[in-house]
């Protein structure tokens, strides 16, 4: 600590470089803010963090002010909290006042601010914002008349993902957030990753919902309703229900979801497993035949269709494999379908992801069988919660069940999907095993686990050293991908997860949620994986029994026609 | 489009700091900023043409629809604004059918708004092609108009 400032005459230590918010927030000064964002350059857009500079009388932005040493700052004097409160007044006379039907309601934090600050009544009258909604998305919905023009989902947008498709367009009052030639997002370079959603203060970005559909299945009774959840949902939905951080679910999810109608509970995990299957076998069957390296996970919707329009030149390194959501999907209208002595189309498959993005790849022209979609409609972790409200689940008060089998049970690899890093151990326990014959020693790997931003290691498979890398947050893996671009060729195999944190920290997940809840998360898969027996793919039984029963062998002729497919190089604005 | 090519030629050393020139030269040689043309800049100065297209939005000058045969001027300076240019403006946007900035289908007129034209004496004043049209009122846009469609047609 190099010195000290005074904040309503207490002196606190700061370092240099420090800004006042850090300072304030250190030692437990709450200032309100809206366009700030954790790790990211400050705009200083929002001014609602202003403080009182007492030497030179001037309201300055606490978070993008540096601490100076000497300072004197008043927080809560009669000016500041005047000026703040005036600010929301500003922000909401032209706000649409349609708190009652947002979807964001009681979740919003100009709502929040505006209860904080006392406003009661509406002093400032201006002209309601007017803008269209932007439905073209198959994943995020725009609302523009929501928006405050905080920014972080621009921030966001360019700096953790590397995308940058939207930025603040025209000038002054004028000023929106829009894409190049503010057209549709869908004609954007857009990932669909839902971290702008994640970030958004109020209701101007949201999931596009489905609700209804999902509902007019469940009230038909000519269609068999069948629901699966993704390996991350049953340790982060905690947040959303009010429970304790990385609280597992798992049995009161499956319970919950039969008790609303779906007919059969399957788990995505399982389907991890089944990816896991085909994807080490591609793996082994590049390094061995000499295809092209390093194979690039494809489980990501968001990191393919990056790869479609800014790597174009890497997809033939793009794993073949469907995600576990389309794999699933595809075994559920198939060999399922084919059990049940059902015709395709009359199955209705629901995914639980933690995700936007999978909303997205399910409405793919890649991912159907002759014109029917693998999986019909994909609920949010938040959605999910909504859903179970909608039709009265109590998830305090309701035993624990098993899901429906076969296509529920899983081995831990397939839970591990979860987090960054889950997928590279999962494929390389199988892979091992494939290659050497014997399973691993120690199936934990412990440098690709971990919330950090790249992991890399050098692993030895028999006479094979594997070189593999683990990336998470769009914009670092680019980072990665240039250096593949540019000739590294020590590597291997790459899983990369466009979301930082890997799927626990999507854009589908809990608004609001924190690195400690995300650590948890984590935390609460490999604590899966440590207390079950089962911890390989390839030793699933049921995934033995789908092979034996139906697929054959891995990357077998059916497995081929169901399970794989092919990407090119897609045209957007980028 | 070899053109641009020409203009990109002209800064080899480019970086960010170079977008507003670059932009300027285009709509210089093009008339406006073409989707293309703004594509085209962005993967010459590796940035996303969102952040272009904001950078620009930003700036009157400029347009991202080809001009019309017949370029409208509105001056919305002091002078002309207290004479009422913002109902000039609102009238031609009203007989024209578009708004500043965007150009009639047929491709015959374009608006645009102009800070002053330094001929505060005939507020409110407008600018055709150069022509100057002095203390314009609703009647006399129409009539100024109809002359433009009637040319055409002949």
């Amino acid at each position: 600590m190099d010195f000290t400032i005074n904040v309503n005459n207490k002196e606190f230590n700061a370092a240099q470089g420090e800004t006042i918010l850090e300072v304030l927030n250190r030692n437990g000064i709450k200032v309100p803010t809206l366009c700030h964002l954790k790790n990211s350059m400050p705009t200083g857009a929002c001014r609602m963090c202003v403080v009182e500079d007492v030497n030179t009388g001037k309201l300055i932005t606490s978070c993008s002010f540096p601490a100076n040493p000497g300072m004197q700052i008043k927080t809560h004097s009669q000016r500041v909290v005047e000026s703040r409160k005036t600010i929301i007044e500003l922000l909401l006379s032209n706000h649409p006042d349609d708190c009652l039907y947002c979807v964001r309601n009681k979740n919003c934090e100009l709502q929040d601010l505006s209860e904080e600050h006392h406003v009661r009544e509406r002093r400032i009258r201006g002209r309601k914002n007017s803008e269209k909604l932007d439905l073209s998305s198959a994943s995020i919905v725009r609302d523009p008349e929501k928006c405050v023009l905080c920014g972080r989902c621009v921030t966001v947008c360019e700096d953790v993902m590397g995308v940058a498709c939207i930025d603040i367009l025209n000038r002054g009052n004028k000023s929106v957030v829009g894409t190049s030639f503010n057209q549709g997002l869908n004609t954007s370079s857009c990932i669909n990753c839902g971290q702008c959603i994640m970030v958004c203060p109020t209701g101007a970005l949201t999931e596009k919902n489905h609700f209804a559909e999902i509902q007019d299945a469940l009230n038909n009774p000519a269609k068999k309703v069948v629901i699966q959840y993704a390996p991350s949902i049953s340790v982060s939905m905690a947040e959303e229900l009010g429970m304790e951080s990385g609280k597992d679910i798992n049995g009161i999810l499956n319970a919950a979801l039969r008790k609303v109608g779906f007919d059969n509970v399957f788990d995505s995990s399982f389907s991890a497993d089944l990816t896991i299957m085909e994807e080490s076998a591609e793996l082994v069957q590049r390094i061995t035949e000499g295809g092209v390296l390093p194979m690039i996970t494809s489980c990501c919707p968001g990191w393919v269709k990056y790869a479609e329009e800014f790597y174009s030149e890497l997809i033939p390194n793009l794993s073949s494999c469907k995600s576990p959501q389309q794999m699933l999907g595809a075994i559920i209208k198939s060999y399922f379908a084919e059990k049940e002595n059902l015709q395709p189309e009359e199955i209705y498959s629901v995914a639980i992801m933690p995700c936007t993005a999978k909303k997205f790849e399910a409405q793919r022209e890649e991912m159907t069988q002759a014109g029917i979609s693998d999986v019909d409609a994909v609920l949010t972790t938040r959605e999910l919660t909504k859903f179970l409200k909608l039709y009265g689940i109590d998830m305090f008060n309701i035993s624990p069940e098993l899901t429906d089998s076969p296509m529920g049970f899983r081995s831990t690899a397939g839970k591990l999907f979860g987090a960054s890093g889950g997928v590279m151990e999962a494929a390389i326990r199988t892979a091992h095993f494939s290659i050497t014959g014997k399973e691993l020693v120690n199936f934990q790997i412990p440098q690709i686990r971990g919330l950090e931003h790249r992991k890399e290691a050098k692993l030895k498979i028999g006479d094979l050293e594997l070189g593999v890398v683990v990336v998470n947050g769009m914009a670092n893996a680019r980072e990665l991908l240039d250096e593949i671009k540019n000739g590294r060729k020590d590597i291997h195999f790459v899983e990369v997860m466009a979301c930082p944190g890997g799927c626990i920290g999507g854009g589908g997940q809990h608004i609001g949620t924190s690195e400690e809840e995300l650590k948890a998360r984590m935390k609460a898969l490999y604590r899966i994986d440590e207390n079950e027996t089962l911890k390989v793919s390839h030793k699933n039984p049921e995934i033995i029994e789908l092979y034996n029963n139906y697929l054959g062998k891995p990357l077998g002729h059916k497995s081929h026609s169901l399970l794989h497919t092919k990407y090119k190089k897609r045209e957007v604005m980028i | 489009m070899g053109e641009i090519k020409n203009i990109f030629n002209r800064y080899p050393e480019a970086g960010r700091d170079n977008l507003i020139p670059i932009l300027q030269d285009i709509q210089t040689a093009e008339g406006h900023l073409s989707k293309e043309s703004i594509v085209k800049v962005g993967s010459f100065l590796n940035m996303p043409s969102s952040k272009i297209f904001g950078v620009a939005t930003f700036y009157n000058q400029f347009r991202f629809q080809p001009v019309g045969k017949y370029h409208v001027q509105v001056c919305r300076g002091t002078a002309c604004h207290v004479l009422g240019s913002a109902t000039v403006l609102q009238e031609i946007e009203k007989q024209l059918k578009v708004k500043a900035g965007d150009t009639t289908r047929d491709g015959l007129f374009s608006i645009e708004v102009v800070a002053c034209i330094g001929a505060c004496g005939l507020a409110p004043v407008i600018s055709i092609n150069g022509e100057f049209y002095a203390k314009v009122t609703s009647t006399s846009l129409a009539e100024i108009i109809e002359t433009y469609k009637t040319t055409e047609e002949e």
